[in-house]
């Protein structure tokens, strides 16, 4: 799949994920995270959102992500629904 | 070397005030009391004691460099009077201030500069958050800061472990030869029940008020033996401030889930009775759980015998409804509380001594059969951490939270299983608060945990068809859902050092790595 425009889902609630996604022809995939479980839970976080783009077949993506405290099916259901809006 | 919790705690603490004695019991140091002698000034017939400013004050009561002045927190979030304080000490050039404040508020935060300036060098609190917790856990003084419990405030203040040299007393009311009270004037907060040791023990006394009244006001709180000098100022305190935002039953159907598992546990302890006395936090589930025993207390007809603590409008609601006999107040939380200290001979203030020193003749929380605790983590050998963020970060303290934890007949933390995908228990807290020995049981909405020591209640509630869990088996619960968190990295510099309330360290924070 491939990101044709700027798409975003998710709110800043608590145990929710704001996620906005962007193209980036040619750039590889950029993740820029913000979480305020970053020190306990950032590795965790980033290793869903590339395991979603992977199933995604996703290879281009700037990816920023205000995390407050999502659960994974969480991350992967809000990051899935920016990708297929950006679509 | 390690204390008896298993924290590694130095032989020495660099800048740490006395011998390091490190944790080994709740209840191994009630020795003999020694309490300090303190050096005071008479005062004569002729003499005034109100000023004409906080630079007078400040000059008359002899505040030297490397000096310890202490504050108290009624004023909370709305306190004006720190500030202020320090403000004028550090134009007049005065460093190396060590304080003693009873909790630091994000109001405070003018306390960062005077630290970076070298004005203050030193802190001692039961509690802090906001922006001076931040600065103080990446660093900010060269010593660390004291931690203690409320009551452990007082016992090292009785004991001259922590030795005042000007104590500033925010006043609410105060009349005109140092006679105060905190329940009249635009500034009102309540009780003082926190400011009461400093104004015995210091060896300058200063009332700092907004509202002076001819002599003698009535009641009067702290008296006029006491207290040196008396200013007075625009306004000590924003009553926007002073008065809590927190005293609402929550609504969050997780909360009220944990504060009706809770209340099925009180029940099955067989302490709800007559003659029942309980304590609670201002929290939103401890406020359920207190709305909880409300109902069975209404349902069944029992009468308690009182309600103690920091004292919020529902309390005050459950007194005025006859169910419970008194309140021992050692702080108002709102307005209905105050409200109610000024009008109801049940409802008494008391000194943070009495409320929950271990070194004296019987603190309050001795006599309450049950505490209603919060938790921002918890161990499997049921270790409490109130005092950082599982980010390290100090954002709190114990407050009353291990004084009442230890004197109480039953202690139960109330908390989701998880906040915003924190799980609640860990393998180690991040920071001990409160000894897992004086902690009986944990309410989660996922289930009940109890402290193996406690099989007499594990054999109540199953008798009471209660389902109990290890806490080993809660913790993994909980990790099914959120994952299981990465270790956070620490530098090596101590940047607190955390008391038990009998002067013990019972834990160390350390600065935080970025």
């Amino acid at each position: 799949m491939v990101i044709n425009k700027p798409a975003r889902a998710g709110t800043l609630e608590s145990s929710d994920i704001y996620i906005m996604v962007q193209p980036n022809q040619g750039q590889g995939i950029e993740i820029q995270l913000d979480s305020i479980v970053l020190k306990q839970f950032g590795k965790q976080i980033q290793n869903v959102m590339r395991q979603t783009l992977k199933d995604l077949e996703i290879e281009d993506i700037k990816i920023i992500a205000n995390d407050r405290g999502a659960l994974d099916y969480t991350i992967r259901a809000r990051l899935e629904t920016a990708i297929n809006r950006a679509n | 070397m390690k204390n008896s919790l298993g924290r590694e705690i130095p032989e020495t603490i660099k800048g740490y005030y006395k011998e390091v004695k490190p944790f080994t019991g709740a209840y191994d140091n009630m020795a003999d009391i020694i309490k300090t002698q303190v050096r005071a000034k008479s005062i004569m017939p002729d003499e005034k004691k109100v000023l004409d400013n906080l630079e007078e004050v400040i000059k008359k009561s002899g505040l030297k460099d490397g000096m310890t002045i202490s504050f108290h927190h009624h004023l909370r979030n709305g306190d004006y009077v720190v500030n202020m304080v320090m403000n004028q000490i550090a134009s007049m050039g005065i460093k190396d201030i060590k304080i003693a404040a009873s909790s630091i508020f994000p109001i405070h935060s003018p306390l960062i500069d005077h630290m970076k300036s070298g004005v203050v060098t030193g802190l001692y609190t039961s509690y802090m958050s906001g922006p001076v917790a931040d600065a103080i856990s990446e660093g900010i003084l060269e010593n660390p800061i004291i931690m203690h419990t409320h009551g452990g405030r007082s016992r090292a203040i009785e004991s001259g472990d922590i030795k005042i040299d000007v104590a500033f007393i925010a006043s609410s009311t105060c009349d005109s030869y140092g006679n105060i009270n905190g329940v009249y004037g635009k500034s009102a907060c309540g009780v003082l029940g926190y400011a009461i040791s400093d104004a015995y023990y210091a060896e300058k006394v200063v009332a700092i008020t907004d509202n002076l009244v001819s002599y003698p006001v009535c009641p009067i709180e702290i008296s006029q033996d006491y207290v040196d000098y008396i200013v007075v100022v625009d306004k000590i305190g924003d009553p926007e401030g002073i008065v809590s935002g927190t005293t609402r039953i929550t609504k969050d159907p997780i909360g009220l889930k944990i504060a009706t598992l809770a209340a099925k546990v009180i029940e099955a302890s067989g302490l709800l009775k007559d003659g029942f006395s309980f304590q609670t936090g201002a929290g939103g589930i401890s406020l359920a759980v207190a709305a909880s025993i409300r109902e069975i207390m209404k349902d069944k007809n029992i009468k308690g015998s009182f309600m103690s603590g920091g004292i919020t409008g529902y309390m005050v609601d459950m007194l005025e409804e006859g169910l419970f006999d008194s309140i021992l107040d050692v702080q108002c939380f709102d307005l209905r509380a105050i409200e109610s200290l000024k009008n109801n001979k049940s409802h008494q203030p008391m000194t943070a001594t009495m409320y929950g020193n271990p070194h004296n003749k019987g603190a309050v929380v001795n006599n309450l059969d049950l505490m209603i605790l919060g938790a921002t983590e918890i161990d499997t050998d049921f270790n409490v951490n109130v005092t950082t963020g599982s980010n390290g970060i100090i954002m709190g303290g114990s407050g009353g939270h291990s004084d009442t934890a230890a004197g109480s007949k039953l202690a139960i933390v109330v908390s989701q299983l998880f906040k915003g995908r924190l799980p609640v228990i860990v393998d180690k807290v991040t920071t001990v608060s409160t000894p897992g020995e004086t902690v009986d049981v944990l309410v989660t909405e996922r289930g009940i945990a109890v402290n193996p020591k406690r099989q007499d209640l594990i054999a109540k509630l199953e008798k009471s068809k209660i389902k109990v869990m290890s806490i080993e088996k809660l913790k993994k619960i909980a990790e099914g859902i959120t994952g299981k968190p990465m270790e956070i990295e620490t530098d090596e510099r101590i940047v607190a050092a955390v008391e038990y309330r009998d002067g013990t360290i019972i834990d160390i924070v350390k600065k935080i790595k970025r």
